[in-house]
Parts: C-alpha cells; sequence; structure tokens
C-alpha cells in the first residue's frame, strides 16, 4: 500500500521517468546500430543476396564482391586462437582458484589483468615488429615434410594466419581466465572435500569442480571467441591482409574486422561502402549470438550457485579492468 | 597399484601443467611491456610532446597535434557518455527490481560486446556520412558510445554499497526520491563513480578501430571539432605499417604513452574502489 503511494506521487514519477529516458537510450543506441547497419547494408544485400557469401572475389574496382575469404578468416583465426588460448586461460583459472597460496593470488590476478589492459594497437605493433620476424624464422626452418601438409605449406612471410592466431590467444586469455576463475570460486568446498574423501587425487578432484561448473567454463570459453571474433586492430597488422581461403597457417589472409579497418574510410561508391557494412553486420549480429549464449550460460551458472558470483561474473563479462 | 601410480603421477603432471600455464602467459606480457618500454623510451623525448609531425620520409617531429587531437576527441565522448552512463546507473540501482532495469542491463551487456570496429561503422553512418565529411564530432561519438556501458554498470553496482541508512535519513527528513539521489546517495557513492569513469577512459584510451574512419587522421594542428582531427592511436597505426625507420621509432614511443596513460587510469580506478570500500563496507 505504502508502495504504490509512493510511486504515484508526482515528484517520484518525474524522477522514475527522467531517469528512466537515460536507461532507455542505451537500448535505443543498440537498436540504432542494429537499423543503422540494416539500412546501410540493404542495397547490398539486394544485389548480392547470398551470392555475397558464396563467392570468393574481393574486387571493388569491378564492382565484384564476395566476402567468403572474410569469413573464412574470422572463423579459423579465432578458432586457432581459442585451441591455444582454452587450455592456458584454464589452467591459470585452476592454479589461481585452486592451487596457488593465498599471497600469490592478488599479484597474479593483477598481471593477468593487466594482458588485457594492453592495446590492441600495441599489440600489434609488437606484433609486426618482434613477432612476425620470430614467426617468420620458424617457417623458414619448418623441415620439409612438414611443408608438404597443407597446414604449413607456402612461402615464409612470417605474416599470416599463425602471426595472427597467436597474438589473438595471448589477447583472449584473460578475458577467459577471469570468468573460469570466477565460475571455480562458486563451487561449493563440500564438492571438493567430498572427492578428497572418497580418496581422489588433487587432480581428480579440480577435474570434478571443473565438471560441477561446466556451464560457467563453456560460456567462459564463448566470451573469449566472441572477443577474438570483433577483434580488429592487432589482427590487421600481422594477418598479411590477403583474400584468399586457406587451410594454411603460413598463408595470409583476412578477416571482416580487418577489411573493415583497411577499406572502409577509402571505399568509393555506394555499393562499395553497402557491402562493407554488410560484413560490419555480419560481425555485429555473430557477436550479439555469441555474447549473448556466452552470458545466459554464466548466468545460470550463478544463479542456481551463489548470489555473489553473479555480480562479479558480469563484470568480468564486461571488462578485463 | 599401478593404477594409484599411474593416477598420482597424472595429477601431478596436470598441477605442473597449470603452473606452466602461468608462466607461458607472463612470458607474452613481460615481452610486450619489455619492448615498449626500452623502444619506447629511447624515442621519447620533449620534441615527441611539442612539434608537428615531419613532412612524410623526413626523420624528425613529434606527435603533438595527435595527443591534442586525442583529448579532444575523449573529451567529447566523455561529455556525453558520463551524464548518460551516470543517470541510466542510478535508474538500474533504484529500479533494480524492475523488467526495464533488467532490459537496460541487457542493453549495456550487448553493447559492451559490440566489437569497437562495428561501433565506428555505426558512427560513420549517422555522424559521417550524412555531412560528407570525417569530423573530431563523429570519433567522440564513437568513443563515448563504447564508454556508456561501462560507466553505467559501475555507477549501478557501486551506487549499491552505499548504505541504505543514508538514504532512508533523507527520506525521513522529508526529501523527494530525486532529491535524496542526487544530493546525498550519489554524493557518497563518487568515489564509485570516479571508478567508472576511469575504467572507460582505460578502455577508450587505446581504442584505434572505430577512429579510423571517423576521426580520420589530420597532419596539421585542428582544433575544429567538425572536421578530421589526429590522435595518438591512429597516428601510431599509420607510423606502424609506414616504410620509414623515423616513424617506426615515434610509433614506439606513442605505444608507451598509450601503455603510460591505460596503467594511470586503472591504478587511479583501483585506488577510487578501494576508497569507496573502506568508507561503505563497514558500516
Amino acid at each position: 500500500m505504502t508502495m504504490r503511494r509512493l510511486t504515484t506521487r508526482p515528484d517520484e514519477m518525474i524522477f522514475r521517468i527522467g531517469t528512466g529516458a537515460f536507461a532507455l537510450l542505451l537500448i535505443l543506441i543498440v537498436g540504432g546500430i542494429a537499423f543503422e547497419l540494416g539500412r546501410q547494408s540493404a542495397s547490398s544485400i539486394e544485389k548480392f543476396g547470398w551470392q555475397f557469401w558464396q563467392t570468393d572475389i574481393w574486387d571493388p574496382v569491378a564492382i565484384e564482391f564476395g566476402a567468403r575469404p572474410f569469413i573464412w578468416g574470422t572463423l579459423y583465426s579465432s578458432i586457432l586462437a581459442l585451441l591455444i588460448s582454452t587450455p592456458i586461460a584454464l589452467g591459470i583459472a585452476i592454479f589461481i582458484s585452486e592451487l596457488s597460496p593465498e599471497w600469490l593470488r592478488k599479484p597474479l590476478v593483477f598481471l593477468t589483468e593487466l594482458l588485457a589492459a594492453v592495446p590492441s594497437i600495441v599489440y600489434g605493433l609488437w606484433g609486426i615488429f618482434i613477432l612476425v620476424p620470430v614467426v617468420r624464422q620458424v617457417e623458414l626452418n619448418t623441415p620439409s615434410w612438414l611443408k608438404s601438409t597443407p597446414f604449413f605449406s607456402g612461402p615464409p612471410l612470417g605474416v599470416g594466419m599463425l602471426s595472427a592466431a597467436i597474438v589473438l590467444s595471448i589477447m583472449v586469455i584473460p578475458f577467459t581466465s577471469s570468468v573460469a576463475r570466477e565460475v571455480l570460486k562458486a563451487v561449493p568446498q563440500a564438492q571438493r572435500e567430498g572427492a578428497y574423501a572418497l580418496g581422489a587425487t588433487r587432480w581428480e578432484a579440480i577435474r570434478m569442480a571443473l565438471f560441477y561448473a561446466r556451464t560457467g567454463i563453456v560460456g567462459a570459453i564463448m566470451l573469449g571467441f566472441g572477443r577474438a571474433l570483433g577483434e580488429t586492430m592487432a589482427v590487421t597488422m600481422v594477418i598479411g591482409n590477403n583474400p584468399q581461403i586457406s587451410t594454411s597457417l603460413y598463408a595470409p589472409q583476412y578477416t571482416m574486422a580487418a577489411v573493415l579497418a583497411n577499406e572502409f574510410a577509402e571505399a568509393t561508391g555506394d555499393i562499395y561502402l553497402s557491402a562493407l557494412v554488410e560484413i560490419g553486420l555480419v560481425l555485429f549480429v555473430m557477436t550479439l549470438i555469441i555474447n549473448t549464449l556466452s552470458r545466459l550460460l554464466i548466468w545460470s551458472m550463478a544463479r542456481q550457485k551463489r548470489p555473489r558470483l553473479r555480480r562479479a561474473a558480469v563484470q568480468e563479462a564486461g571488462q578485463p579492468a | 597399484m599401478m593404477r594409484d601410480r599411474w593416477r598420482r603421477a597424472l595429477s601431478h603432471g596436470v598441477l605442473i601443467f597449470s603452473g606452466a600455464a602461468v608462466v607461458l602467459a607472463l612470458i607474452p606480457l613481460i615481452l610486450i611491456l619489455f619492448y615498449v618500454v626500452t623502444r619506447g623510451i629511447t624515442a621519447l623525448n620533449l620534441d615527441f610532446f611539442r612539434n608537428m609531425p615531419a613532412p612524410v620520409g623526413e626523420p624528425g617531429g613529434g606527435m603533438a597535434n595527435a595527443i591534442f587531437g586525442s583529448l579532444i576527441v575523449t573529451g567529447l565522448g566523455s561529455l556525453f557518455a558520463i551524464p548518460i552512463g551516470v543517470i541510466a546507473g542510478v535508474y538500474a540501482a533504484e529500479y533494480r527490481g524492475t523488467r526495464f532495469a533488467a532490459a537496460t542491463r541487457f542493453a549495456a551487456d550487448t553493447l559492451n560486446g559490440v566489437p569497437s570496429i562495428v561501433i565506428g561503422v555505426f558512427a560513420y553512418g549517422i555522424a559521417v556520412l550524412p555531412f560528407k565529411h570525417f569530423s573530431a564530432l563523429a570519433g567522440g561519438l564513437a568513443l563515448g558510445i563504447m564508454m556508456i556501458p561501462l560507466i553505467m554498470r559501475t555507477t549501478e553496482e557501486l551506487l549499491l554499497l552505499v548504505p541504505s541508512s543514508l538514504r532512508e535519513g533523507a527520506l525521513a527528513l522529508g526529501a523527494t526520491r530525486g532529491r535524496a539521489v542526487f544530493t546525498v546517495v550519489l554524493p557518497a557513492a563518487l568515489p564509485g563513480i570516479v571508478t567508472g569513469i576511469l575504467l572507460a577512459l582505460a578502455r577508450i584510451a587505446g581504442e584505434t578501430a572505430p577512429l579510423i574512419f571517423t576521426s580520420f587522421n589530420n597532419r596539421f594542428w585542428s582544433t575544429s571539432v567538425s572536421h578530421p582531427i589526429s590522435t595518438l592511436t591512429v597516428q601510431v597505426f599509420t607510423y606502424a605499417i609506414s616504410p620509414y625507420e623515423d616513424w617506426h621509432r615515434q610509433a614506439w614511443a606513442g605505444a608507451l604513452v598509450l601503455v603510460t596513460i591505460v596503467s594511470l587510469c586503472s591504478v587511479f580506478a583501483r585506488m577510487a574502489t578501494a576508497r569507496m570500500e573502506r568508507l561503505h563496507r563497514g558500516a
């Protein structure tokens, strides 16, 4: 009764509507992004249809636009990055939450978060001048039996899929590991004690904790995937920017984000611009789906376990620092 | 017996692996910081901050205009992102249980996950295309959009740390809800809001992708918000992929400045959070 009276008071209504209008802005911005990308890419969608994602020739001069190499490059580089980063990120999460002595915990959390704070452009700079020459050396010294496989063929350029996957994996590690750490923290201590009581070794107890936390762990990995898909500068600087579909790690390739970074400012002609926006639209939808799924998984884990986690996980999901 | 030994060996193996994973992740971090500091510091001098870029191919020159431009673009972004983020955060904290607050929170988390390059495409569509030229304002718009969700979520989280007795006291004295929030609760949460702003700044200070085709670049000193403007990050990018030795040197110097700014923002944010917690945790 009191609550009802309170909410119908005029000054209360003004406050609610006034602050609510600002909150509404956030929804409008997200809606606006979707609408604007859809509107700008309409002419490209209309002109090329599904053909756009099924052909490989990207030739703005001849007004030929096939975006398959970009989606290939984005998916291939992100999946490779996950293959490298996931075991490392989970290892870090296990070490910090299960094994590390108390005094070491905080510094380690700080250091892994620092990895997320380094700007993408700095990763790119480091990639070009430090990592790429090292990768080139490795490529030069690849034994010939390995070079005949489809994964290691091609000239040793240094720039290419391998460099991109390495840089991406470093950038993704802090996101996956911080959420995985929070999720592991939410596993009840009794779970581990029970395992030990049954004679489990340390790893077996940890494996049970991982199994208990599996939804959250999958959410953490997907969060990293979402980050990798949209990562732009560092990848643009080391992947070689060549629109081709190749399984070779040594081949210079291209990603959706990279083609936007390189060509958008110079795109002449409406259809060229529209084609680029369509790539942006698809990138937007892909990350939207992956991030939403990831958040739902982390949430569902958090809701059934400890309320404390929900806040922490959501915060980490958004921001590294 | 054999089985037990195997189980124990496996356990040790995994534990060693997890320790190795920590080391493995710290190696690139140390390498990156090492190269940024050593290469940056040798290239960093007063000229870097004071001089304009030298003509193409000529050695020397600095990034004075880019540093100024970064301040302008970041300032423009903060100008609209801070009020929107803070007030939306107030709403989400005050009406925590409502469906609309949940929808806003969802929108904020979604916005947070949108790749920065896509936000750049959006800003291009609404602030560059209609006016037919790149502008500092469009860059500020892109960065501001990236700041809003972060500021909102931190404001919301930290408003909840303010003890309810403060608000109840104000309400009991006859204050309206708006007055209680804006004159009592919000000031008490000020360190928390500062944290949110600093975290948002730390995140966007190093952003390059959304600026390439919004604020673009400019070789000259520009103070106009409706013209293209140079920024530190775009300048580092341009120099890094150029063929000139001296520009590479300056790119490292720029990277060092960026890493320093981002670290300072993070450290101050941490200090503000600690202060906030000292103030209210015990209460």
